[in-house]
């Protein structure tokens, strides 16, 4: 169905696994023979930096520009992490990847670490992806059987040790400093900033963390070119293709490799098959449980960072989750605000104390027991705890809740005014 | 009387943390081997990762007690995560918990009296897009209907009776 060049998806086969052989077979490991054999790492980071590729795990900033200022001359140890987390709702992208194609991201690991001239590297993997935790261990012994892992790479005198860590559960970890205290096997709260990871990060040495998408880009940019990967999206400004996970009241909730800039009219006709039970499309969450609401007058705005930065929203993760016309906004803002309140780690007022508040004010008014004055709160508290948390999760706990207010704040009215829910 | 971790298990895990330069990254890897072993980790579980580390067993109690998928208390021999998060609960999660909570007569956070099945609610699976969805141990379940469930139930009381 889908027309757009295939990179991340180009191996996959529903219900299969590429290993080795399969993806040798469509250019694997080509482009880190390539790079080791004619690149220099300066030379790498330029070109990713050129190439307009933004960290695909929900923040959007350039992967070239983070590369830049890691402190690449400091003696080992150095860490590469992969953030494989993957714990906002509405977000499956990495797992559906890694369930299709693990040597991508060995690849791309490998790469990056030649790049950053970085020695050692972790997989931090989410507790309910056994099978992508046991595709990536298949994936990596059988790339330090072919040479592509492990001491002097290909001859080329390069070292890269790769370990897996599967983790327990908890949404918190996703936070790259919280990640780290969870490699390092102590509690997770996040750590304070500064110093960021690059100075100090895991065991207090030079670390970069990058999502899985992000890293298994960097083959295919470094085949193809950053002319080439800039073109594959639809809109100038944008770079790339990305991974759209689709769920919600669609027809089709699948996994779809689409370019960056597409339009939400055709995600949500073209790949979701238009809404289910043949109802309307009320709204939807662009990018994950953190990002602010689209509603049916942002169809035409080209998905991608800064296009849904100006209409106050997010790209997140592009787990694009759709509501029908018979949805409660009231209840789908408390079901997130839940979600953030119990996966927060207590550390900090604000979050710990600041989202079971919203809660209750959330469920007052969806039980109809709610006042004008409980809005007002609700107002106050989005003012309170956005930009005062420790970390980010308080602050994409408000993205729901600006949505609500901003988009559907006569829903909130209706609430209040009926003394019910009016769906 | 159960082991909490097979001798070679531990002796492995011993070797491991006299190799490594930092052997508290090791706790959670303990953890969830004692769990695989054991069902779940008791206090037990706790000071003998805490020995096998070198640390107070404090610090191992403070990283078992903040992740949800480590169980701190015993377990049904299948431990049911029933996603509450929302792409599953706008298909349908809701009844899928109420379901298995009235064939199981028991309430989320309980164990069935035949030591089988506990229900506990989880966060996101990541399997928005076969949502609603389980996790069985460490099985994952989607597109559930309620007699998709009862199915698996069944399919489950006789692999413990085999």
């Amino acid at each position: 169905m889908s027309s757009t060049p295939q990179l991340l998806f180009k191996n996959r086969i529903p219900g299969k696994t590429a290993f080795l052989k399969e993806y040798c077979k469509t250019g694997g490991y080509s482009a880190l023979v390539k790079a080791l054999k004619t690149m220099s790492p300066a030379e790498i980071v330029q070109l990713v930096k050129s190439s307009g590729l933004r960290g695909r795990g929900g923040a959007g900033f350039s992967t070239g520009l983070k590369w830049s200022f890691f402190p690449s001359d400091k003696p080992a140890p150095k860490y590469l992490v992969c953030n494989c987390d993957e714990m906002e709702p509405g977000t499956y992208k990495d797992g559906e990847l890694l369930a299709a194609d693990p040597h991508q991201l060995v690849e791309g690991m490998v790469l990056s670490a030649y790049a950053l001239n970085v020695d050692e590297g972790y997989i931090f993997i989410r507790y309910a992806y056994e099978g992508q935790f046991k595709n990536l261990q298949k994936a990596v012994a059988e790339a330090k059987k072919a040479g592509y892992l492990g001491k002097n790479i290909l001859g080329s005198g390069f070292d890269f040790e790769l370990h897996l860590h599967g983790s327990a559960g908890r949404y918190i970890l996703g936070e790259e400093t919280a990640l780290l205290n969870g490699l390092e096997g102590k509690r997770p709260n996040p750590r304070i900033k500064p110093p960021f990871p690059a100075e100090r990060g895991l065991f207090g040495r030079p670390t970069t963390v990058n999502n899985v998408e992000t890293l298994a880009n960097i083959p295919h940019i470094i085949n193809g070119g950053s002319e080439w990967f800039k073109g594959l999206a639809r809109n100038p400004e944008g770079a790339g293709t990305k991974l759209f996970g689709l769920s919600g009241h669609l027809n089709v909730t699948e996994c779809f490799e689409l370019p960056v800039g597409i339009p939400l009219s055709e995600i949500v006709e073209v790949y979701g098959g238009g809404v289910w039970k043949s109802r309307k499309f009320k709204a939807c969450l662009p990018g994950g449980a953190s990002t602010p609401y689209l509603t049916a007058e942002h169809m035409d705005i080209p998905l991608d960072f800064d296009t849904l930065a100006a209409v106050g929203s997010r790209f997140g993760t592009a787990g694009v989750t759709v509501f029908d016309d018979k949805t409660c906004m009231v209840a789908v803002t408390l079901n997130l605000l839940q979600f953030f309140a119990r996966e927060s780690c207590g550390w900090c007022t604000p979050c710990r104390d600041g989202l079971p508040l919203v809660c209750w004010l959330l469920e007052k008014i969806e039980k109809g027991q709610g006042t004008m004055g409980d809005l007002e709160m609700l107002k106050e508290q989005y003012r309170h705890i956005g930009g005062r948390s420790f970390c980010a999760l308080a602050e994409g706990a408000m993205g729901p809740l600006d949505g609500l207010m901003r988009l559907f704040e006569q829903e909130v009215i209706d609430h209040i005014e009926k003394g019910h829910c009016p769906f | 009387m159960k082991k909490l971790l097979l001798k070679k298990e531990i002796d492995a895990f011993r070797k491991k943390a006299q190799k490594l330069e930092h052997p508290r990254e090791m706790v959670i890897d303990l953890l969830r081997a004692i769990q695989d072993h054991f069902g779940w980790v008791p206090d037990a579980g706790v000071e003998l990762a805490a020995d096998i580390l070198g640390v107070p067993p404090i610090e191992v109690e403070e990283v078992a007690t903040f992740y949800d998928k480590i169980y701190r208390q015993k377990v049904g021999r299948y431990p049911i995560h029933i996603c509450d998060s929302i792409c599953c609960w706008i298909r349908g999660g809701e009844e899928i918990a109420a379901h298995l909570q009235q064939q199981l007569g028991i309430k989320l956070g309980q164990t069935t009296s035949d030591g089988l099945f506990t229900l506990l609610p989880t966060c996101c699976l990541g399997g928005c897009g076969r949502a609603p969805s389980i996790m069985v141990g460490k099985r994952f379940y989607g597109h559930l209907t309620c007699d998709g469930l009862d199915q698996i139930i069944a399919q489950l009381r006789e692999e413990a009776v085999g």
